[in-house]
């Protein structure tokens, strides 16, 4: 049974905070298409496009036919575990720290073998359910779960090593007037969030009532952004950028200065919220159960490829989406994850003119909540969003003339 | 006799006193809000370009954005669509004679309604106590506005912002007097409510309509007398443009 | 096939260079040492070695190429062989092949490595591509943890105690006590064995090899240039060697040698019971014991029944590791793979001296290596002969 965890103790202001250490890093190509499966979650594995065989390690030739026609396709979950080990002594760092730590052998109902970081909950020589997820050098791991639910069993060290979850932690939400904000202060809270800040621009417009405590904060004015970090930075832990601004407009009937303004939100916004938030967080990611965790970016789908009607919009959205980017990886080596959350068009007033489906506030704030506790990278909320990204996944070029018309 | 060297002679004595009518210029300074779907006015907005580092070693300097209409600020004829066609009605355009001249105060700071107006019997109430006030005067409506901060500055409700203001009658009788300009301490010339009186916005429209100018967000007119002070109100030249961020200074005697 | 018998061909001049815990010299130093110990021994001048094999982790970014410019070297045969534990044997196999074919006159095979306070860490992080994308991220110290994975798997398997592979590792030190070269000096008993730390469940400290930094090598020549030479040396009777064995298996419990057993003890024309030593690869006790059952001393599964009923020191009826093996002498990197058949050629000479075993003629010395990923691929085995 996992020991439910408590709320972390003050901080003790005579303690040095610890460096943040990150497990092995290097992986070879094939491998990352695990990190990539478990950027979203999914468990994959090689898949030998001729002969069926699935293999792990990941290679770059099937050993059964020697194809070198190798893709990533979803696995059953299910495994037995054969063998296991408490390692207690590591010449790794990042181990070190967090000794004793568990691992097994898992014959997966898939086929292949594996090495799998074991979840405390795990009886010996148990049946689990296995998961790839992102470990804290950002890459894909293979961890074995209980078969079934277990009380808590989010708190083991292990998940708690893995994922983002917000239980004890305190969350900053960078726009109280963005219409998803309300939804997610009530989803933080429900999974335990410790407090929740959320930034207000422009208080001298009035402000809606949120169940949170309120900061002067505007992602467009770099010196509120410092004054705020100066007093919230050290403790936040899992910081959501869900500032945005939406108007409709192309190229040719769009509005420069609309654009400007999209973009001065969603990208320099986004750069700087980093610049005031980031350096802060990335030397709190071993700072203990509270410890700062994740980057939270939530994104248009379209900024993988336009919707023309907005095309301004979309084009700032593409920026931001190309910042964060760049902003995962100079975090890289505190091991502060960057999750970006996809939407559609969304339920609220720029939107209100199209037709659904439309992602509500709720099911945007469940999604994103589900994405920290699996320590996702990549969310993709609601059906249009995963629409998107299936067909930008399957060729680009179809999917920009059915949304520019083209597509019978 | 030369007139400028008992100014400056005053001024170096202290018995003139230049007053300054300016709110800083912060990121967080209140603009005009209109509904979303329109054009929105830019904050002002300050970027370091370097501050005696590595992006500059020996000096410091930002660069800063805004609207033409952020801050404290000149409204220009061409502001409106009621002067669009008023010649010589751009900043860059307006004779430099116009932004000096003598200033009339009416003071409003006792009422208590945010959404009073002023009308023509307030004027004529003044000029029974101060005089008529003179052609290519500045009027400026005195209501310690200027005091408010934070959300009481826009004072908004659901149904807009709520401040005081000029009647269109008001106007009406300035503009038979042949002042200069009106000026107030709130974010526009008019009213929170002047979208709702007839015709709307009626100081922005009569005002540039009849080539009058606009200054807003004044700060501090409590430390003007009702009549006597001069007024400095220069915008930036800027071509084509329909207003400027100002630096407000008034030339006060003492007695 | 049968493979043709190495008639002819002899192993001679063992040279093993002093272990030491860390050492801030570098491979080809310790490769140095021990090729210039194979020539004082056999009396030969550098210029005579016209075959040399080179096993080494640590040379990088060299292989057996630069280190003959290193070392002024000019062999007409030369082989780089990279498989840890198995390199021995595999190096025997390939040079006395090219002693019988005439490619080489003299082959020279030497093993060695330094261990340098961070050299270990390093060397695990670029180990393998299967390790690093599938166990460096999962804790593993190195081997510790998938070996620790096997040990757990062979125990539940076939109901293995500590205490089994604890009388193994107590024997091995006993014997290592008598060996000057031995890192380990100090006595070990069950007792310390069983209280010992532990380092990856159900592995404590005594079960794990200590990394260290060393050197061993041997000649390879015809049988009678060493008469002539007036060398004691060592026929080849049979060896084998596989790869990649068993890869269905989910877990190993057994390795490469069930393939080939049958054939090595016919080539030697002997059963197991006719060895008077065995020197298998102990990086860690449950690998012996997979080499004891897998070379046919015994069934799969009966390897702890087997031990408890025998004396695996010196002095003992089962004589292994008689110079305490890698677990007590210490594991100086591919060295490891050459201390088993070095000491090998020291008993069936009668040059062991305070291990010597009296009147051992015959000896069967295993390998195994690379830790790819979950097991060890490399297996090989020789069985030797005093000429």
């Amino acid at each position: 049974m996992t020991q439910p965890l408590t709320p972390p103790p003050r901080k003790n202001p005579q303690q040095r905070t610890p460096t943040p250490t990150l497990p092995p890093m290097p992986r070879s190509r094939a491998a990352l298409g695990l990190t990539s499966a478990a950027a979203e979650g999914r468990f994959a594995l090689q898949v030998c496009a001729e002969c069926g065989a699935v293999s792990y390690p990941p290679r770059d030739a099937c050993a059964a036919c020697l194809s070198t026609d190798l893709g990533w396709r979803d696995q059953p979950a299910g495994g037995q575990l054969l063998a296991e080990t408490t390692i207690r002594v590591s010449p790794q760092l990042y181990f070190r720290q967090r000794m004793p730590w568990r691992i097994g052998t898992v014959k997966l109902d898939a086929g292949p073998v594996v090495t799998a970081h074991l979840h405390g909950d795990v009886p010996r020589a148990g049946r689990v359910r296995m998961a790839a997820r992102l470990d804290r050098a950002g890459q894909g791991v293979l961890v074995a779960l209980p078969a079934e639910e277990t009380p808590h069993m989010e708190d083991d060290p292990l998940m708690r090593s893995l994922t983002c979850d917000p239980k004890h932690r305190r969350v900053l939400i960078a726009d109280g007037r963005n219409a998803n904000t309300p939804a997610l202060i009530a989803a933080l809270h429900d999974a335990g969030a410790a407090a929740i800040y959320v930034g207000m621009a422009e208080g001298w417009r009035g402000a809606p009532t949120l169940d949170a405590e309120i900061l002067p904060l505007d992602v467009t004015d770099a010196a509120s952004l410092a004054r705020m970090a100066g007093e919230y930075g050290g403790k936040t832990d899992i910081l959501i950028n869900n500032a945005r601004h939406l108007r409709p407009g192309g190229v040719l009937a769009g509005d420069p200065v609309r654009a400007r303004e999209a973009l001065e939100v969603s990208a320099l916004g986004l750069m700087r919220l980093a610049q005031a938030f980031g350096p802060g967080m990335a030397a709190r990611t071993a700072d203990g159960t509270n410890a700062a965790v994740a980057w939270v970016n939530i994104l248009s789908a379209h900024a993988l490829i336009p919707d023309p009607a907005m095309g301004g919009f979309c084009a700032a959205q593409s920026a931001a989406l190309s910042l964060s980017r760049s902003l995962r990886a100079e975090f890289r080596a505190s091991g502060l994850r960057v999750m970006h959350v996809f939407v559609g068009p969304t339920e609220d007033d720029w939107h209100q003119p199209l037709p659904p489906p439309k992602l509500t506030p709720q099911a945007l704030a469940r999604d994103l909540v589900q994405g920290l506790r699996d320590g996702l990278e990549e969310v993709w909320s609601g059906d249009v969003a995963k629409d998107i990204r299936a067909r930008y996944a399957a060729d680009p070029k179809v999917l920009e003339r059915e949304l520019t018309g083209g597509g019978a | 006799m030369s007139v400028l060297e008992p100014l400056l002679a005053g001024l170096a004595t202290g018995r003139v006193r230049v007053v300054d009518l300016t709110h800083t210029l912060d990121p967080d300074f209140p603009v005009i809000i209109l509904p979303p779907e329109f054009g929105q006015c830019a904050r002002f907005r300050m970027e370091e370009v370097s501050a005696y580092d590595h992006r500059g070693p020996g000096w410091k300097w930002h660069n800063i954005s805004m609207n033409e209409h952020t801050g404290t600020h000149f409204d220009a004829p061409i502001h409106w669509i009621s002067g669009r066609d008023v010649a010589g009605g751009a900043v860059d355009e307006i004779a430099p004679e116009a932004f000096v001249g003598p200033v009339c105060v009416i003071d409003c700071s006792a009422e208590t309604d945010p959404d009073f107006l002023l009308e023509p019997a307030h004027i004529e109430a003044w000029e029974a106590a101060h005089g008529p006030i003179p052609g290519g005067a500045w009027v400026l409506m005195r209501t310690d506005w200027s005091k408010r901060s934070g959300a009481a500055y826009l004072n908004m409700a659901e149904d807009g912002p709520h401040s005081p203001g000029p009647s269109a009658a008001a106007i009406e009788a300035l503009l038979a007097r042949d002042i200069r300009g009106f000026g107030t301490e709130t974010v526009g010339t008019d009213a929170g409510q002047g979208a709702h009186l007839t015709p709307p916005y009626p100081a922005h429209f009569l005002l540039h309509g009849a080539g009058k100018l606009g200054l807003q967000c004044l700060s501090g007119l409590d430390q003007l007398p009702p009549t006597g002070a001069v007024l400095i109100a220069a915008p930036l030249k800027i071509k084509g443009g329909t207003g400027s961020p100002l630096r407000v200074l008034a030339l006060l005697e003492d007695a | 096939m049968t493979p043709l018998p190495y008639d002819g061909v002899v192993a001679t001049a063992p040279v093993s260079v002093p272990y030491q815990r860390y050492s801030q010299e570098t491979a080809h130093w310790w490769i140095a040492k021990a090729l210039r110990g194979v020539l004082q021994a056999a009396g030969l001048e550098k210029s005579a070695l016209d075959g040399v094999t080179v096993s080494s982790f640590t040379l990088f970014p060299d292989t057996a190429v630069g280190l003959t410019q290193h070392l002024g070297l000019c062999p007409r045969w030369l082989d780089h062989i990279p498989m840890g534990g198995a390199s021995g044997v595999v190096a025997l196999r390939r040079a006395a092949r090219a002693v019988q074919a005439g490619d080489a006159r003299i082959v020279a095979c030497v093993a060695g490595d330094t261990n340098r306070i961070e050299s270990f860490r390093t060397l695990l992080s670029s180990f393998s591509r299967f390790a690093m994308d599938a166990s460096t991220p999962y804790g593993y110290g190195g081997p510790n943890a998938s070996f620790a994975l096997l040990t757990d798997r062979y125990m539940t398997e076939f109901g293995a105690t500590r205490t089994d592979f604890g009388r193994l590792c107590v024997a091995q030190r006993a014997n290592a006590l008598r060996y000057p070269g031995a890192v380990m000096k100090r006595p070990l008993t069950l007792e310390d064995y069983l209280a010992a730390r532990p380092i990856a469940d159900p592995l404590a400290l005594y079960d794990c090899v200590m990394p260290c930094a060393g050197a061993e090598a041997f000649l390879v020549m015809r049988e009678d240039e060493a008469a002539r030479r007036d060398l004691p040396a060592a026929r080849i009777a049979a060896t084998i060697e596989r790869h990649n064995a068993h890869a269905e298996d989910p877990i190993q419990l057994s390795g490469g040698w069930t393939l080939d057993r049958d054939r090595l003890w016919e080539a030697a024309d002997c059963a197991p019971q006719d060895v008077d030593l065995v020197q298998t690869y102990d990086d860690y006790p449950v690998i012996s014991l997979l080499q004891i059952e897998d070379l046919g001393f015994c069934g799969k599964g009966e390897g702890p029944d087997f031990l408890r009923a025998r004396d695996l020191t010196v002095t003992g009826d089962f004589p292994h590791n008689t110079n305490g093996g890698q677990l007590s002498a210490g594991q100086a990197g591919a060295a490891g793979g050459f201390i088993g058949l070095v000491e090998a050629l020291r008993q069936v000479t009668g040059r062991a001296g305070p291990t010597q075993i009296a009147g051992a003629r015959r000896a069967l010395v295993s390998g195994f290596g690379m830790i790819n990923f979950d097991r060890g691929i490399c297996t090989g085995a020789a069985v030797l002969e005093a000429a």
